[in-house]
This record gives C-alpha cells, sequence and structure tokens, in this order.
C-alpha cells in the first residue's frame, strides 16, 4: 500500500508516525510536503489513502477538499478537517448531535459580542474560530474587559477575529480530559493538568494517564461522530459531575500521551489508515 | 554531527533524519529546520502562523 503522508514542518509526532509507517513491510511512503504542492484540479498523486499531518489548519483542509474531490482516501477527511478546523462549526456539529457542550454565542459586532457576554454573565473565554494550542484565548472577567478585548479584536485583527466566539467559562479544577479516538475506539485519555486556566501541554500543562471509562468513550465516541469520524482528540470539561466537549482537534497531538497511557498512539494510527475495513467503509 | 546556521555550535542529527525535520539548537535555542538531506543543510525554522496547531 503506497501511503501519502501530508506534511508540511515535522515535529515529534509526525517522526513516531513516520517510524511507524516504515516498520511496516507493506507500506511504501510517499512525502508530500505541502510547501512544494501544487493542485491542477485533476491528478492527484499516485497512493492509496493521503494520511494528514500538515501544521496548517487552511493548508490542509484545502488540499484535503482537493485530494478528495479527484477520489482519493484521505485520514482524516475533509469534512472532519471543515468541521475541526473552525470552532463554531464544532460547536454547530455538536449542538445537531446533542453532544453537551459549554454554554456559547457567536457574534459578528462588538455591541452584539458585549450584549452577548453580558447574557452569559461573567467570566466568558473568547476563542478565534480557527485557532490552536490556547493562542489568543481570553477570559474575560469583567465589561471593562470584555470592551477592551473586543475593540483589539475589531481594530488589530484581520476580518476572522471580529467573528466572535464566546463561552461561558467552565470552572474545571485546573484539569481537563483528553482523549484520543482512533475509529471506533477510544484508544486512550489523559488528565492535562496546570495551574493556569488554560492547560493545554503546549502551554506547559502536564499529562497524566486517566484510564478510559465506559462514560468517557460513549461520549468521545460521539463527539468524533459528530464531526464526521476518524482520528481525533476530544477535549473535555468536568463540570459540576457533567462531561463537556470543549473542542476537537483532528490533526491531534500525542507525542506527551504514550509514555504517560503506555498506549502506542502513532501504531494505532497507521493501523487504522492501513486498514481494509476502514477503506471499505467509506 | 552538524553545526547551527546560527550561532556555529554542534548539533546531533537523529540517525533517520527527515526533510522538514524540527530541530532545537541547545545551545543558542533556536528552532531549525532540516532542508536537504545529502549533505545535512539546516536552516531557521518558519515563525509560528496563525493557523497553526493540531
Amino acid at each position: 500500500m503506497r501511503v501519502g503522508f501530508l506534511h508540511s514542518l515535522i515535529r515529534k509526532d509526525e517522526k513516531l508516525l513516520i517510524a511507524e509507517l516504515r516498520r511496516r513491510s507493506d507500506v511504501e511512503l510517499v512525502f508530500l510536503d505541502d510547501r512544494r504542492l501544487v493542485f491542477d484540479f485533476r491528478s492527484v498523486p499516485d497512493v492509496d489513502v493521503v494520511l494528514e499531518r500538515s501544521i496548517n489548519h487552511s493548508r490542509a483542509m484545502h488540499a484535503l477538499r482537493l485530494f478528495e474531490g479527484a477520489g482519493l482516501d484521505c485520514v482524516n477527511r475533509y469534512e472532519v478537517s471543515r468541521r475541526c478546523g473552525d470552532k463554531i462549526l464544532t460547536a454547530a456539529s455538536l449542538r445537531e448531535c446533542g453532544v453537551p457542550q459549554p454554554e456559547a454565542r457567536v457574534a459578528f459586532t462588538e455591541e452584539s459580542a458585549l450584549e452577548a457576554i453580558e447574557e452569559l454573565g461573567y467570566p466568558v473565554v473568547l476563542k478565534p474560530a480557527v485557532g490552536s494550542w490556547g493562542r489568543l484565548l481570553s477570559r474575560i472577567n469583567d465589561r471593562h474587559a470584555a470592551e477592551t478585548v473586543l475593540e483589539h479584536k475589531a481594530i488589530l485583527g484581520s476580518y476572522h477575529h471580529s467573528i466572535f466566539f464566546v463561552q461561558k467559562y467552565v470552572e474545571k479544577g485546573g484539569r481537563d480530559i483528553r482523549a484520543f479516538v482512533v475509529g471506533d475506539d477510544c484508544v486512550a485519555a489523559i488528565y492535562r493538568s496546570s495551574e493556569h486556566w488554560i492547560t493545554n501541554t503546549a502551554r506547559g500543562g502536564t499529562a497524566s494517564n486517566f484510564p478510559v471509562t465506559s462514560e468517557i468513550a460513549e461520549l468521545s465516541l460521539r463527539a468524533a461522530a459528530a464531526m464526521g469520524g476518524g482520528v481525533v482528540a476530544v477535549d473535555l470539561l468536568e463540570s459540576g459531575g457533567e462531561l463537556l466537549v470543549n473542542e476537537v482537534n483532528y490533526t491531534m497531538e500525542f507525542r506527551n500521551s504514550i509514555e504517560a497511557t503506555g498506549v502506542n498512539i502513532p501504531e494505532r494510527i497507521v493501523s487504522y489508515v492501513v486498514s481494509p475495513d476502514r477503506a471499505a467503509v467509506r | 554531527m552538524s553545526v547551527c546556521p546560527v550561532c556555529d555550535a554542534e548539533l546531533a542529527i537523529s540517525d533517520d533524519p527527515v526533510e522538514g525535520e524540527l530541530l532545537e539548537c541547545e545551545e543558542c535555542g533556536v528552532e531549525l529546520e532540516i532542508l536537504a538531506l545529502d549533505p545535512i543543510t539546516l536552516g531557521e525554522a518558519p515563525d509560528a502562523e496563525e493557523d497553526w496547531g493540531e
């Protein structure tokens, strides 16, 4: 099987996937560097499946659309990248599938965003629709901060920073849960803990094993299905005995979670990608 | 071994280098990218862009 590996920069996560792909005698690895690709809307690389690992969301999403349009099998699928890569589309998809999530509002002007924030009640979290690693998240505790942040985003940001996505702040006790879904299995989960309200490991949060419970597995699989399935990491918040889905990531990073969980996550991903069963049910 | 293009410190390269691979110079802390394999050529990695992530 020829596996196309769509990438730009190669991080440790990609190195682990490459090592796993190279370990398999029946896999021929074809590197597809998104910085060198040119699409003509007709021809596609000579591969059987594309494993998407681009660091740029916009490149990944468009490449997947063009690959799939030309008939290529991709992991993840374009639709999954579209829904996961935009937090507003994620929230809409979760809502349509009845998956619990923090209360949220979307507004398109500073004035309506301020109204939405005041209605939700402080504190709230203002998030860019597209973004990752906890960057540009604003926890807003009062009206003065809300007015300032909204003005800065509207004036200093590009147009999509004026598409305001506001979530009710969820007190999560210094940690959240990240669950790793591969196909029909929730293969592992971690606690991400931090003294900061942002618990992303990219921002200094630490990973520790969280044994997957049936409740976590069931909710994570529902969230993954709402995005269109595939290989995703589901971020969950524990709030007052309830579990809420906060975000779903489609080019999931797992390098800090292998040792913590004891699960060979890259092996599970590659097994899924090359599985004839997965390709058969596309 | 290779040499950091920023500070000239010696850098260890993995046994299985890949074009595009990120490295960090332990001496000056700069993030580097492997631009070519034969011979190993290093350059400064690009700055993070707004849509980078997972």
